[in-house]
């Protein structure tokens, strides 16, 4: 017969079925249909609400690191500097934020019915893709603003790496992957690592070029945002959106090695953990 | 003959005890290290634990086999190790040992409605349910008017679940699954919900499933009555040991015969819980029988049930309902069949159900109780004793007769 499935105690580290995933596609579909729907059922504003955290966020950098503290934007327009850097991060703390949750708000699901359970955190990057697309379509109304009916319209332009922009999307989603898998599998056990979390969102944050533009540090700090994937991650979409952004190929490097090491770990911690997840409930 | 289609060679699972989900960091990294250092079987549970007093085994060397188109029944008491054996060969969770060869597409169905989501109409929980249980959006295409159909609930398919009545919704939920077709179904305990009609219903199908399309069956249930008109073999789980397989007839027996009285005060504080209450807003605590001598049949009782609310909660009622060994009910007793039902305000409350005459004839009952608003169950606890009625000094009736209930009703006689 086909279907022989042999169970027993602690297969290898390393063997995930992604073939068995790929059968489950239609369960992905749905969880993330279900994500979409029971998120906007019942709520005014709808999918609205996708667009309304950046835009607000944007208009608080605006008013408070532009014009209150100054803060450079590389002689960009600030609205198109912020909204640029808050799509790419965006969809990266968006989606690593929701891939953490994955063992703790599926707990009961995952005591009654086998599925490969790396379709749920899959699922919700597909879902954190829905809320960057129309991020992305607020942004381009912005930018076609900015670009025909202001004077600032000759400080940027698309720049034609951004026929790689795909690639940096599968980046970003593999990071939030990664990330997210690590922090869902430790805190199935330490339950007390879900308040430092948001903590840690905050900072890290902070420590992404969203608010300054690379160029505002010291050269002989530069190395210390190449440690951070992010920082490559957004000043690649400034890039190749605004034309303007610091990318060197070090820091490009080190950002997707990076990518790699935490994703590949994470999948393997979270494999790890799911096998036995249920018995700690 | 094939091969068989399941073969369960020596399965264990130890659970640590009083340590659920709380090792420290540094003990799992020692674990973390011995993990990567050992990648051979068995290496959960390693010598050292085995010796470790804290491991509970909720399963210690269950082998059975069972051929294609058998339908297995597996009984045993609450704690036996049932559910265990269910979620390991479910893929739930891991052994601790030993291994499990299953030879063909495996369904289980350890819940009705797994993954329903109450602000999804019921077609789109069909979908959501199905591809939970493993089937394709193509399977429940063609599938779907079968399933509809068998559910009852057409008139409401586009309606959010959480607008059915939970009749509606387990209706639902058991069409998905009985439309599975896999070739071999796990089944939990799921007939305990729903009302008759329906259950006589799920039986059927399951029926035609084993008889007509000759697919296998692993089946759990405290109802002899359905273990008996599904099964062709069984095994009694004890303790987490299993019997050999056996005729269905023995088995209950075997079953019945390790059935050994409860206590008649219980904290049920701990107890495990039916999956279909959410036990979150008011929790049964703790039951006992107010009479020191025990059950007598025809002498007064009272059964006394601690209650703790969480939240005020309007309109509830406490039912207690008694089974026979075979898994037949013989008497319920509902708070509200007489009074009103009650408001609880949040704290501790004990509610007494008197009876003057306990009609029960003497003999072994399973006793099930449960809180509840409607159709709405906020606590259900299956299976908390197995208490006996016996026979007082100046009982000269029950002797009369056999099984189910002896009321002394009231008599007019008029000579025409």
């Amino acid at each position: 017969m086909s279907h022989e499935y042999i169970i027993k105690p602690n297969k290898s580290w390393f063997k995930i079925d992604w073939r068995e995933i790929w059968a489950y596609r239609d369960l992905l579909a749905l969880l993330v249909r279900r994500d979409f729907v029971s998120k906007y059922k019942q709520t005014v504003l709808g999918p609205i609400w996708f667009i309304f955290q950046p835009l607000v966020m944007t208009v608080v950098f605006t008013i408070i690191f532009n014009r209150v503290a100054k803060l450079s934007t590389d002689n960009l327009p600030p609205v198109l500097f912020y909204m640029s850097g808050l799509l790419a991060w965006n969809y990266f703390s968006q989606s690593f934020n929701s891939i953490t949750t994955t063992f703790r708000s599926n707990a009961n699901l995952f005591g009654k019915v086998y599925f490969p359970r790396l379709v749920v955190p899959l699922g919700f990057l597909f879902s954190g893709l829905i809320a960057a697309t129309l991020q992305l379509v607020a942004f381009l109304l912005f930018f076609g603003y900015f670009k025909f009916f202001t004077e600032t319209s000759g400080t940027f332009e698309i720049n034609g790496h951004i026929i790689f922009f795909p690639f940096l999307v599968i980046q970003t989603a593999c990071l939030a992957l990664g990330v997210g898998l690590w922090f869902a599998s430790l805190t199935a056990k330490y339950r007390d690592l879900v308040h430092a979390l948001q903590f840690i969102t905050q900072v890290w944050m902070y420590a992404t070029p969203i608010i300054y533009p690379t160029t505002a540090i010291a050269e002989q700090y530069r190395w210390l945002l190449a440690l951070n994937p992010m920082t490559s991650v957004v000043e690649c979409t400034r890039l190749m959106f605004l034309g303007q952004g610091t990318v060197t190929p070090v820091m490009l490097i080190s950002s997707v090695v990076l990518t790699v090491i935490i994703m590949v770990s994470g999948v393997l911690i979270f494999n790890r953990v799911q096998r036995t997840f249920i018995d700690t409930v | 003959m094939s091969q068989p289609i399941i073969e369960v060679n020596s399965l264990s699972k130890a659970y640590r005890l009083g340590q659920i989900g709380s090792t420290t960091l540094k003990e799992e990294f020692q674990q973390l290290w011995r993990g990567f250092k050992k990648q051979g079987n068995d290496r959960n549970i390693d010598e050292k634990d085995q010796k470790n007093s804290d491991l509970f085994w909720a399963l210690r060397d269950v082998s059975f086999s069972l051929e294609p188109g058998n339908v297995l029944g597996i009984i045993g008491k609450n704690g036996a190790g049932k559910s265990t054996l269910l979620k390991i060969l479910s893929r739930i969770t891991e052994p601790s040992s030993g291994d499990a060869i299953m030879r063909g597409r495996v369904s289980s169905l350890l819940e009705v409605g797994t993954g329903f989501h109450p602000d999804l109409t019921g077609r789109e929980n069909i979908y959501l349910n199905g591809a939970f249980l493993g089937m394709s959006k193509q399977e429940i295409n063609s599938k779907f008017d079968e399933i509809v159909d068998f559910s009852g609930v057409e008139k409401f398919i586009d309606t959010p679940v959480k607008r059915y009545s939970s009749g509606m919704y387990v209706r639902l939920a058991f069409a998905v699954a009985a439309h599975l077709e896999p070739e071999l179904l796990i089944i939990d305990e799921v007939l305990a919900v729903g009302d008759q009609d329906f259950q006589r219903k799920c039986i059927g199908k399951m029926q035609s499933i084993s008889n007509t399309d000759g697919r296998t069956i692993l089946f759990v249930s405290h109802y002899m009555a359905a273990i008996r008109r599904l099964c062709d073999k069984c095994i009694v789980l004890h303790e987490g040991k299993a019997s050999a397989v056996m005729e269905v007839e023995k088995a209950i027996e075997n079953y019945t015969q390790r059935l050994s009285e409860s206590e008649l005060d219980l904290d049920l504080r701990e107890f495990p819980r039916s999956g279909h209450s959410d036990g979150k807003a008011c929790r049964i605590e703790r039951i006992r029988v107010q009479n020191s001598a025990g059950l007598l049949y025809g002498r007064a009782v009272e059964f006394i049930i601690t209650l703790k609310a969480f939240n005020t909660i309007n309109d509830i009622m406490v039912g207690l309902g008694f089974n026979a060994v075979e898994g037949n009910r013989i008497m319920t007793l509902d708070s509200d069949s007489r009074d009103p039902p009650f408001t609880l305000s949040p704290g501790s409350h004990e509610i007494t159900l008197k009876l003057d005459h306990l009609p029960l004839h003497p003999g072994f009952y399973v006793c099930h109780a449960s809180i509840a608003t409607g159709a709405h169950f906020y606590d259900i606890i299956l299976d908390f004793a197995i208490w006996e009625v016996k026979t007082s000094k100046e009982d000269n009736l029950s002797d009369r007769g056999v099984g189910g209930v002896r009321l002394q009703p009231e008599v007019i006689l008029r000579t025409l």
